[in-house]
């Protein structure tokens, strides 16, 4: 599974620089999505189970694998709660950013 | 080897089509197109085109689903008419702008209202900025040639532009010609298999159709617009090479009749062409010095060779099957801003005439050149004319 990974962008310095219409490699990230977050996922890897539903069911495809359980990508999470929503053990918990 | 077919202009077309093997159809029938839809219709069902048939709800879907088929690197087809055509306006700029190289037919048809389902351009011409190539074709021949001509315009990649392809109402869609329908090896010859690195694809997965924020906006519609531009080159070019494998020509953007040394020339647009060129021909056998300007393509428009053409005759007459309201003429506003930005000083009138499909007969064109020399001659004459009016214009009209 391929991770969200950060490009820098570069000016176009000509009008040949840019693509010919708007269609562009897909996953060409300049910028991070964290600050869309007011609440943000945090996992208790002690009740976290590794079913990967969070993995299924994430729309931004920030959480990953990671030693049989998961992660969370924070540079890339929106905070749409749907992990969390979506644990059958509970191991997931939107808290307010800033708090934790 | 190709074949000879008795054919009307829809049915011309739907065989276009037929050998531009697209992959995908998605129409919505309407009068005076609905012949088109039923042809490819049929031809899908008896399998002679192997194409995808979308049976939509309407010109938006239609329109819709055929940017969607193009996202994926089809070559796809659609056609309309007046009332579709305007529904389908915003898909029109959304298809230009995401560089979605469709071919679409568009029988030009009156909008409503008063109602009619007669034809004149007030549909294309109220459209003339949405970003589409635009062609108008004059018989059954060259609206099958052009099909063929339009896909390979299209998807040029420095093009990547959709292309509407112009007939007038039942005095093309639905009048009988003979036509010569390519054999369908000259058809691949001419035009290659659509190839694009801008369509969805798992191994070179793209973000497609995206937003633009005010600071590269600018850009990318100033590359939308040069892409259009790079067809104007590539219309004659790409004629020069139809002509080379079926030995017929349309000559690019404009086909100037005896202007030559023509003192006044009319400027048409479509099918009532052939008339005036047939008046021309008995104005020349009485000694007057005149000519035809046909311009095929409105988008991109044909500056250069609008200016060659007219800027040594004496004057010159619009005809419009257009008003644009509270102006004039859609074609006469860009013929006279070519003119002017080549400071030719000479006389220039608009006329109106041809709306919801009244007939404009030989002697309408008649007038016109007799208005021009009046106005030569010095009889004042109103720079936007009506051919054909069936009343006096008084103070309450």
């Amino acid at each position: 599974m391929n991770r969200p990974a950060l490009r820098k962008y570069v000016n176009p310095q000509f009008l040949s620089d840019l693509p010919e219409g708007p269609c562009y490699d897909a996953g060409h990230l300049v910028t991070v999505n964290a600050g869309w977050r007011t609440r943000k996922p945090v996992l208790d890897s002690e009740a976290c189970t590794g079913c990967y539903i969070c993995y299924m069911n994430c729309p931004e495809g920030v959480i990953f694998k990671s030693d049989d359980k998961v992660d969370i990508d924070y540079d890339f999470c929106k905070g749409c709660g749907i992990c969390a929503n979506g644990c059958p053990k509970d191991a997931i918990v939107m808290i307010r950013e800033g708090e934790a | 080897m190709g074949q000879r077919a008795f054919l009307c202009g829809n049915e011309a077309v739907a065989e276009g089509v037929r050998l531009s093997a697209p992959h995908v159809i998605a129409a919505y029938p309407i009068t005076p197109q609905t012949v088109v839809v039923e042809r490819l219709a049929e031809m899908v069902e008896d399998g002679s085109v192997k194409a995808e048939f979308m049976h939509v709800e309407s010109e938006h879907s239609a329109l819709s689903a055929s940017m969607g088929a193009s996202a994926v690197g089809a070559r796809t087809f659609s056609s309309t008419s007046s009332q579709g055509l305007v529904y389908m306006a915003e898909c029109l700029h959304y298809a230009s702008g995401g560089r979605f190289p469709i071919v679409m037919m568009n029988a030009n048809r009156s909008l409503a209202l008063p109602w009619s389902i007669y034809g004149d351009h007030r549909d294309s011409m109220s459209l003339l900025d949405c970003g589409w190539i635009q062609v108008y074709t004059e018989d059954a021949q060259e609206s099958l040639d052009m099909v063929l001509q339009a896909y390979a315009i299209a998807e040029h990649p420095e093009v990547l532009t959709p292309v509407m392809i112009n007939l007038d109402g039942f005095v093309l869609t639905h009048t009988y010609e003979l036509v010569d329908i390519p054999a369908w090896e000259q058809a691949r010859e001419f035009l290659p298999p659509y190839e694009t690195v801008n369509k969805l694809d798992f191994d070179a997965p793209k973000n497609m159709a995206f937003s633009s924020n005010p600071g590269n906006n600018l850009e990318f519609k100033l590359r939308q617009h040069r892409g259009m531009l790079r067809a104007k080159e590539l219309i004659a070019e790409t004629d020069g090479r139809f002509q080379a494998i079926f030995g017929r020509s349309y000559g690019g953007l404009t086909e100037a009749y005896r202007c030559d040394d023509a003192e006044l020339i009319v400027v048409s647009v479509g099918s009532v062409t052939g008339t005036c060129r047939t008046v021309a021909d008995e104005l020349r056998n009485e000694g007057w010095k005149v000519g035809v300007l046909k311009i095929r393509f409105m988008r991109p428009f044909p500056e250069e060779e609008i200016i060659a053409a007219l800027r040594n005759a004496k004057a010159v007459a619009v005809l419009d099957k257009d008003i644009s309201f509270g102006y004039e003429g859609t074609v006469f506003t860009n013929v006279n801003s070519a003119l002017s930005k080549a400071g030719a000083e000479i006389l220039k009138l608009n006329f109106i005439g041809g709306l919801g499909g009244r007939d404009i007969s030989k002697d309408h064109i008649r007038e016109m050149y007799r208005r021009l020399q009046d106005g030569l001659d010095g009889i004042a004459q109103e720079n936007v004319q009506y051919l054909g009016l069936g009343v006096a214009i008084d103070e309450r009209g």
